[in-house]
């Protein structure tokens, strides 16, 4: 499984890497969006600054369905999909591989992100690690999540508008903590703060890493 | 329930072709003593939620603090116990026996997708009658608490379900993708649910299933209240049989269809002549 | 006059039927394939030759019959059915975004196949050179069958499941296809060629039968070297099968539905009588004989 598992992460990060679309349309995005609530929320920076979290954390939301859109699609060319059936390929670790490279491609958009928080928003952090962590922790629940409705979604016609419609009221828990833990980094409140958010982020990120080793054969035998 | 099921085959996973062109089956018997049923949850239905009508508005007297608001007390927790536990539960109940392999029948498939619509309607009251409660209680029509969250998510998890069963697909496909993205809304309702309550709360606190099941309401509001609570179950009760008799007879209709289809697809051997199927043929 | 030994069976079909939606593909095919036999599956567009390749490999589970590959479910053993299993299918499963020489190992490493097999592979198919750093979607259809040749040979499972594959080859890629179809059936690789190209297939296949309205309503035998076993497929065609009557499901009769001895191919025309309900009977009056 693990090996299956690398094999296609390194088939999709290569892809990427080849393709460059993470980087040269998503994070874009992503820094169109903290454009886009600046001018919804006004100029005012201490708005914004006190926002930051959840503005953040909502971009990343945005930037984890093109990136799982995306996943979804490098599949549904010339057949590849069924490549990957055929070939009898370990679905735990097609799965695992799969949102190995949406979580890799979402830490390096993230990483763009905070940055663009920092700056344009003039969001202060006072402790980086929680910070860090909340983002590691977050973006593996969000890739999980989000291959395990890409791949549910993907025979679909319908699959762009139902994604987002079907994963971002799932991740809702995701956004909540990685919100809450942010708001205490930033105050500089005590690490008990944001442990019990953190706590709720690894139980998410367990149920749904479990669900998907187990049921993703099945899963990919029903699109 | 097994009264309900078509004389065919059908629901117990794969349709069977007809071994030869009998023509379209006729639609499902359904026996005297289902249709009894069905009507008896009704009128029950029907007279109890008119019974706590009348004494929720006329017979029990206001509340010290909330006046006659507290009169919403006999509906909005009832549907809210049946939109977020009994609909709900149901539906992750149904889906999970669904794809249990051993337990696989249409039958659950079915019955999920009955409870899911049903307790659409359900939620949209629970948030509706909390709502009209909310206004004068709390000053806005809406607040960011915890339970009118989580049930405003639930809503959203619902109606995604229902989306995705509208695209077409064979029953067994859509039943098996309906049943998984049912079980993922389940795992995710617990961590919602902590979620949202350590984000904002300020509801108040159960009134009767409190951790003390300390009743907080007495006398003739208590029967109200459970008259209320089981005459909304009755309803949604009834409902779903209904829903449930419509989703077998809409794949009765589809089956049909499928039987015409094999009888055309195996007339195509038949020699030169024969007609080409309108239908893409899935084969490329 | 019963042939010495059972063969085992490759491919069984048992009065399959699957669906694509409300469509059924197959209507319910009755097939036998022996391990290391080459079989010529022919029919006009539209008839079900490619969606019974998809079945054989897997792909598309059945709404009813039964069907074994190598004696495994594939749906229930779905794994080791695939990995055992090769599908050159009309889309080559490639990745834009990769060279030919990505593609190739990808594949070939997905699918549990040896890596060390990948360059021969890539040599014999000419996929060399400039050739092989080239992306994906810069290739010709006739490139792209290439890749998917040479990723089927790399692995080179024990049932090949071939659906039109001389489309879009030139005349040297051709030459190289009859090779390793060839070779492969001397090497007693279970061969299904879904083609239009009767003319080339028959030197290679054992036998064809003939797909259409999504069964098999005909068989003929051709003219390929004695199958290596050393059965020899006589004119009473179910008579190879008939061996089989030691196999693991212990029915014979079914085992008919598939081949048609000479005698019975005047039928095959006339679509309902030569149903799989008559090619049972037809089946078992030449087993009887």
């Amino acid at each position: 499984m693990w090996h299956d598992a690398a094999l296609v992460a390194g088939k999709d990060l290569r892809i990427e890497a080849r393709s460059r679309v993470a980087l040269s349309q998503v994070a874009p995005f992503g820094i169109v969006a903290l454009a886009l609530f600046a001018f919804a929320l006004g100029p005012d920076r201490g708005v914004l600054a006190r926002g930051a979290p959840g503005l953040f954390w909502v971009a990343v939301l945005f930037c984890t369905v093109l990136a799982v859109q995306r996943s979804v699609s490098v599949e549904s060319a010339d057949g590849a999909r069924d490549g990957l059936r055929l070939s009898g390929i370990d679905p735990a670790g097609l799965f695992l591989g799969k949102a190995a490279a949406v979580g890799v491609q979402l830490l390096v958009l993230e990483a763009i992100l905070v940055a663009g928080v920092v700056v344009l928003y003039g969001a202060r952090i006072q402790v980086p690690w929680m910070v860090g962590v909340s983002c590691a922790l977050g973006t593996i629940g969000l890739a999980v999540t989000g291959t395990l409705y890409g791949a549910l979604s993907s025979g679909l016609r319908m699959r762009e508008t139902l994604l987002p419609f079907l994963l971002l009221p799932i991740v809702a828990p995701v956004l909540l903590a990685g919100t809450r833990i942010w708001q205490a980094a930033m105050v500089g409140g005590s690490p008990g703060d944001g442990t019990q958010w953190l706590r709720l982020l690894v139980a998410f990120d367990a149920v749904y890493l479990a669900v998907g080793v187990i049921l993703f054969g099945p899963i990919q035998e029903t699109a | 329930m097994s009264d309900l099921e078509p004389v065919t085959d059908r629901t117990h996973g794969s349709p069977v072709p007809a071994a030869a062109d009998t023509g379209p089956t006729p639609p499902p018997a359904r026996s005297a003593r289902s249709r009894a049923t069905e009507r008896v949850i009704g009128v029950l239905a029907l007279v109890g939620t008119v019974f706590t009508v009348w004494l929720g508005l006329w017979v029990t007297p206001p509340d010290r603090t909330q006046g006659d608001l507290v009169r919403l007390v006999y509906l909005h927790p009832g549907v809210a116990w049946v939109a977020l536990y009994l609909a709900f539960g149901l539906a992750a109940v149904s889906s999970v026996l669904y794809l249990w392999p051993r337990t696989r029948s249409l039958f659950w498939d079915r019955l999920a997708a009955a409870s899911v619509e049903v307790g659409v309607v359900f939620n949209v009251c629970t948030l509706v009658s909390g709502s009209i409660w909310g206004k004068p209680t709390w000053g806005v029509w809406w607040a960011w608490d915890a339970r009118l969250t989580l049930t405003a998510v639930l809503l959203v998890l619902f109606l995604g379900y229902l989306a995705l069963r509208r695209i077409p697909a064979e029953p067994e496909v859509r039943a098996r993708r309906s049943a998984f993205v049912a079980l993922f809304a389940v795992l995710d309702v617990p961590l919602v649910h902590f979620s949202v309550n350590w984000w904002n709360t300020l509801h108040q606190g159960a009134t009767v299933l409190n951790p003390g099941l300390t009743l907080k309401i007495h006398g003739s509001m208590a029967w109200t209240l459970l008259l209320g609570f089981v005459s909304l179950t009755l309803a949604f009760v009834w409902m779903l049989l209904v829903r449930y008799r419509i989703g077998v007879l809409e794949d009765w209709l589809d089956a049909n269809e499928l039987d015409a289809a094999l009888a055309e697809r195996r007339s195509e051997g038949a020699g030169p002549g024969h007609t080409v199927p309108s239908e893409p043929v899935g084969v490329a | 006059m019963a042939p010495a030994a059972p063969s085992p069976s490759a491919v069984s079909l048992r009065d399959a039927v699957a669906l694509s939606g409300r469509f059924p593909l197959l209507a319910g095919v009755d097939l036998e394939v022996a391990v290391g036999e080459t079989v010529l599956v022919e029919g006009p567009n539209g008839a079900g030759k490619t969606s019974l390749l998809r079945v054989c490999a897997g792909l598309v589970p059945l709404a009813s019959g039964r069907l074994t590959v190598l004696g495994l479910d594939p749906v229930r053993q779905r794994t080791a059915v695939r990995r055992r299993v090769g599908l050159l299918s009309h889309a080559s499963h490639l990745y834009d975004d990769l060279t030919v020489q990505e593609n190739v190992r990808f594949a070939v490493r997905a699918a549990g196949g040896d890596p060390a097999r990948i360059a021969p592979a890539c040599d014999r198919w000419g996929l060399t050179g400039r050739l092989a750093r080239t992306p994906a979607t810069k290739l010709s259809a006739g490139q792209r069958r290439r890749v998917a040749l040479a990723v089927l040979t790399a692995r080179w499972p024990e049932v090949w499941l071939l659906d039109e594959p001389h489309a879009g080859l030139d005349a040297a890629a051709r030459a190289l296809l009859d090779e390793a179809v060839a070779e492969a059936s001397a090497a007693r690789v279970t061969i299904l060629i879904a083609s239009h190209e009767s003319g080339v297939v028959e030197d290679l296949a054992h036998r064809a039968v003939t797909v259409t309205g999504g069964r098999v309503t005909a068989g003929r035998v051709l003219g390929a070297p004695a199958s290596p076993d050393g059965i020899t497929r006589s004119t009473d065609g179910p008579g190879g099968t008939v061996a089989s009557a030691d196999a693991p499901d212990g029915r014979t009769g079914g085992s008919d539905g598939g081949t048609r001895g000479s005698g019975d191919g005047a039928d095959a025309p006339d679509g309902r009588t030569g149903g799989s309900d008559g090619a049972h009977v037809g089946g078992r009056v030449a087993h009887v004989a």
